[in-house]
This record gives structure tokens, sequence and C-alpha cells, in this order.
């Protein structure tokens, strides 16, 4: 049902001047990686602090507070370069496994972070806690899903 | 060192490892996937350090709480870097992007090492500085940068557009990668 839209993905003037290039691929797929790495930083940063064993002694509002334009970053670049990948081998994708559980985790993933751990985060009397750790295992869990998932997409 | 690699590339285990069909790939991932927590958690770091982000918190503190990440993930990097360069030594011995990364990483290690053993011990006379001082500052700048160019590098490693099979390639790109032709 979906294949004629990721047939038209794949026939984008984007996605095929990035398949037609012999270093666009590469060049945007080393930068996906650095956006890994910022998106990486800036969540785990929070992540740990939840789970009381980062930097214990800030409050969590104020880590989550600073980590965030990072993470905004972070993720700005993985869509930005994630989008002409995509659109470079859609057809691909549609038939990857991996693609798929990637793409059904990405919304929980971000839905998590800005709408449930965002809120409680920014809660200047949050302590380390039983609810405070949940949160960070969930990010991490639901982080890793998407991460490990992406990176397999390369090898099915 | 190239007849010692051809015997490393020949021994049971780096055929097993390069040949198998979850195994290299799973390494591989571990690889990527610990970048998030070795560079990110270095990049956050950094930022502290240029004064660019979690300025109220002492880099004493910022040290002391998150080097142990940082460091848990670079001993996850350098584990199954081993294992992928064990699984084709040669290849990556001549492959030049690997080669530019192993000069980067010991420009990466000059820099953590001289950032420890010099700029940190006066750690407190700037430990709360919002904008720490210029050789922190530059020390903070190296890492952020130096860490990128070998993550780069480092995924570059994947394509053998200068490998020592594919030619004819510019001289330069033969002399950097150490590759020995036969006589026509």
């Amino acid at each position: 049902m979906l294949l004629p839209l990721f047939e038209w993905f794949e026939a984008t003037a984007l996605g095929t001047a990035v398949r037609q290039s012999l270093w666009a691929f590469p060049v945007i797929e080393a930068v996906h990686l650095l956006g890994l790495c910022l998106l990486g930083g800036s969540v785990l940063i929070v992540d740990l602090r939840l789970l009381g064993v980062g930097l214990r002694r800030s409050a969590i509002a104020e880590i989550a507070a600073r980590a965030r334009p990072w993470l905004m970053g972070g993720i700005a670049i993985m869509l930005l370069t994630g989008v002409p990948l995509f659109l470079s081998e859609a057809i691909k994708c549609y038939y990857n496994t991996s693609f798929w559980v990637k793409m059904s985790t990405l919304p929980f993933a971000l839905g998590f972070t800005f709408g449930v751990k965002g809120r409680i985060a920014a809660d200047r009397t949050l302590e380390t806690s039983a609810r405070s750790r949940v949160l960070g295992v969930l990010s991490i869990v639901l982080w890793f899903t998407v991460a490990a998932a992406g990176r397999w997409i390369g090898f099915s | 060192m190239r007849s010692f690699l051809e015997w490393l590339g020949q021994t049971p285990w780096s055929i097993a490892l390069l040949e198998s069909f979850w195994v290299w790939p799973l390494v591989e991932s571990t690889h990527v996937l610990a970048l998030g927590l070795f560079a990110g958690t270095a990049w956050m770091m950094d930022l502290r350090l240029l004064g660019l982000s979690f300025r109220a918190v002492p880099v004493s503190e910022f040290r002391n709480r998150m080097l142990p990440w940082t460091r848990g993930g670079f001993a996850v990097m350098a584990v199954t870097g081993f294992l992928l360069l064990y699984s084709n030594p040669v290849r990556y011995y001549h492959n030049i992007f690997f080669r530019v990364k192993v000069i980067l990483l010991v420009v990466a290690a000059v820099n953590v090492w001289w950032f420890h053993a010099r700029t940190y011990r006066r750690v407190a006379e700037w430990d709360r500085d919002p904008r720490p001082p210029q050789a922190v500052r530059v020390a903070g700048a190296v890492s952020l940068l130096v860490w990128a160019l070998v993550v780069v590098t480092g995924r570059f490693i994947a394509y053998n557009w200068f490998d020592c099979d594919i030619q004819p390639q510019p001289d330069f790109v033969n002399w950097a990668s150490g590759c020995v032709l036969q006589a026509e």
C-alpha cells in the first residue's frame, strides 16, 4: 500500500541526486553520525542525572535546561541528514525491517523526550527518585532502540 | 609490521570474525552506539570547558561525575575497535582514512594528557568560572574538533576509494596508504 509512496520518495530530485553522487551519501552519513554524538550526549547527561549517577549536585531541571539547546541541535542535524539518506534508498528502506523498527520507535522517543520527560524534568523540585529513575531508563531504552535499529538498516 | 598483520589476518579467529554473519555487525554496531556515550559525554564536557553550556556546574564536578562514563564509553570503543581491526588488519593498515584517524587519535590523546597533567592541576582557580581561562577553552575546542574528525574519518574507513587494489591513484595517495605496487 505504501510502496508507491516510497517509489515516489526514491524518485525525488534530492533522493536521486544523493544516490547518483559518489560522495554525497558518505558525507551526509558522517554528519548524521556527528548528530548522533550530540544527541547521545545531550540525552545521556540528563538521563544519567535522572538515574542519580551523573551530575548529582546540580538540580535535574538545571541540567535538563542547559542540555536542551544541544538536544534540539542534535535532533535537527539528525532529521536534516536523515531525510536525504532515506530518500536516496527509500525502496530499500521499505523492505527493511530495521527501518520500520526505527521509524515506529522514533515518534515515541521524541514524544517521550519532549512530552513526558521534558515536562517532569523541568520541575525544579524533582529529586533523584523512583520516578526520575524510570524516566531515565525509559529514555535510554527508547533512544538505544532508535540508534541500534538505525545502524542495522545498513546491515540488512 | 606488514608481515605481522598478514599473519594476524590469517589467524582462524580473524577470518571467523570477518566472515561471521552476526558477530561482525554486532561488534560494529556496538562501536557506533558507544559513540553516543563516549563522544557524547566528552562533547558535553568540552562545552563546559568552552563556557558554552552547563556554566553553573563546577568543572571539577563535571570531571569527577562524567569522566567515568566517558572512560567507560572509550573502553567499549577501544575493545570493539581493536576487534574490527583484528578482523581485517592488512586492509585497515593500508586504508588512508584509518591512517589519518590514528594520527588524530594521537593528537586527541596528547590533548587529554596535557589537559589533565597541566591545565587541570590549577582547577581550583577557575572551577566555577562560567567561562574558564583560555588554556582550558583551547583544550575543549581541540577535543571537540579532533573527536569529530575521528568520528568522520572512522566512518570513511568503510569506503575503499583509495585502497591499494583500486588503481590508478595519485602518487600521494599511494604513498600515504603505504601501497606497494607491482611493477608493470
